[in-house]
């Protein structure tokens, strides 16, 4: 019933920005095409600014999930550029 | 072979650039670029190169540090003086960078030893202070089919060139050959502007950077001039193909690598 298979996780609730966004980045390098990688990042700046940033690469955004725990599952599909 | 978390935060601001990228970073990791002379343009291309995360960085200068280096060679400290500058670039490099490998060559390059020397590096940078050297490496290049960056400076002025293998004209193609000797005047006479140095050494590990990520465009086909007085940048277009080039041209005369004579005071006309 999942609309998508998740390929990989990375969990950037420990760091700060701008090393968020870069955590996540090289984790979405290391994906093929089209595989889907789940984010988990804390509330406020974080689910603020790396959906964004992530658009802005290309990449396309399924679903923001709320854990009602101060974090959020963001699920991206990898698309490449070019 | 992932980047360490360390990794990831030591290089975020180059991770974030669309044109580096992790897999742009890891290019640089796995690269080795090889700077010859480790004065005013070797200092801050060899800091920058270091910082940036370049994994082998090679250095050769058979020079020891003098107080009068200090003007413009920060990669030298004060304590340094008497050093040989392989050995304090080395640890200048190593304490900004523990990625970073630094091989050191006590020596200055002439035909004997500048094939051998830039053999297993993917770039080469001229931060030498004299025109046989320059000659002698661009020649050395071409025959090995390495890219470099030329530059020279002196007093408030600063220019450089990068030549890639069939991409464009070489050193040689512009300049033909070193002027007479003592027909200019050497760095000690003449004298240059400290950040003269770190602008033009910054543009050469610029042109490295770029060449190892495979992005942007280089200066190959092109001078770049600056003016530091009239704060003036020139970008001066070059000959495509200089079919009498005696290095690179249609039938090359040079066929291995030359040692011209130096002048008496070390350094004619361009300094390092």
């Amino acid at each position: 019933m999942a609309e998508y298979n998740i390929t990989d996780t990375v969990d950037i609730t420990d760091v700060v920005c701008p090393v968020t966004f870069v955590k996540a980045k090289v984790a979405l390098e290391e994906l093929d095409e089209g595989e889907i990688l789940s984010i988990r990042m804390n509330d406020g700046e974080p689910v603020r600014n790396v959906p964004r940033s992530i658009k802005e690469e290309g990449h396309q955004i399924l679903k923001l999930i709320d854990n009602q725990d101060g974090t959020y599952n963001l699920i991206v599909r990898k698309t490449e550029e070019e | 072979m992932a980047l360490s978390n360390e990794q990831i935060e030591r290089y975020s601001r180059h991770i974030i650039l669309k044109e580096v990228g992790a897999k742009g970073q890891k290019k640089l990791l796995n690269a080795k670029v090889l700077i010859i002379g480790a004065g005013g343009l070797g200092a801050p291309a060899a800091m920058y190169l270091a910082a940036a995360g370049v994994g082998t960085i090679g250095i050769v200068d058979a020079d020891e540090v003098d107080l009068s280096n200090l003007q413009r060679q920060i990669i030298h400290a004060t304590q340094d003086v008497g050093k040989a500058k392989v050995q304090s670039a080395k640890e200048t490099m190593n304490a900004l960078n523990p990625d970073v490998t630094v091989h050191t060559y006590r020596e200055f390059v002439d035909s004997s030893n500048i094939m051998e020397l830039i053999e297993p590096y993917d770039f080469i940078i001229d931060g030498t202070d004299n025109f046989p050297a320059k000659f002698l490496i661009n020649d050395a290049c071409v025959l090995a089919k390495k890219p470099f960056s030329h530059a020279g400076i002196i007093r408030f002025q600063g220019q450089l060139m990068t030549y890639v293998p069939g991409q464009g004209p070489c050193y040689r193609c512009v300049f033909e050959n070193p002027p007479p000797k003592d027909s200019v005047p050497t760095c000690k006479q003449a004298g240059v502007i400290g950040a003269m140095g770190g602008v033009i050494g910054s543009l050469q590990a610029m042109e490295a950077i770029k060449y190892l990520i495979g992005k942007g465009e280089l200066l190959t086909g092109s001078l770049l001039t600056y003016d530091a007085l009239t704060m003036t940048f020139r970008k001066i277009k070059l000959p495509k193909h200089v079919a009498n080039c005696a290095v690179c041209g249609d039938h090359p005369t040079i066929l291995e690598p030359i040692d011209y004579e130096q002048a008496e005071c070390d350094g004619l006309g361009l300094t390092d």
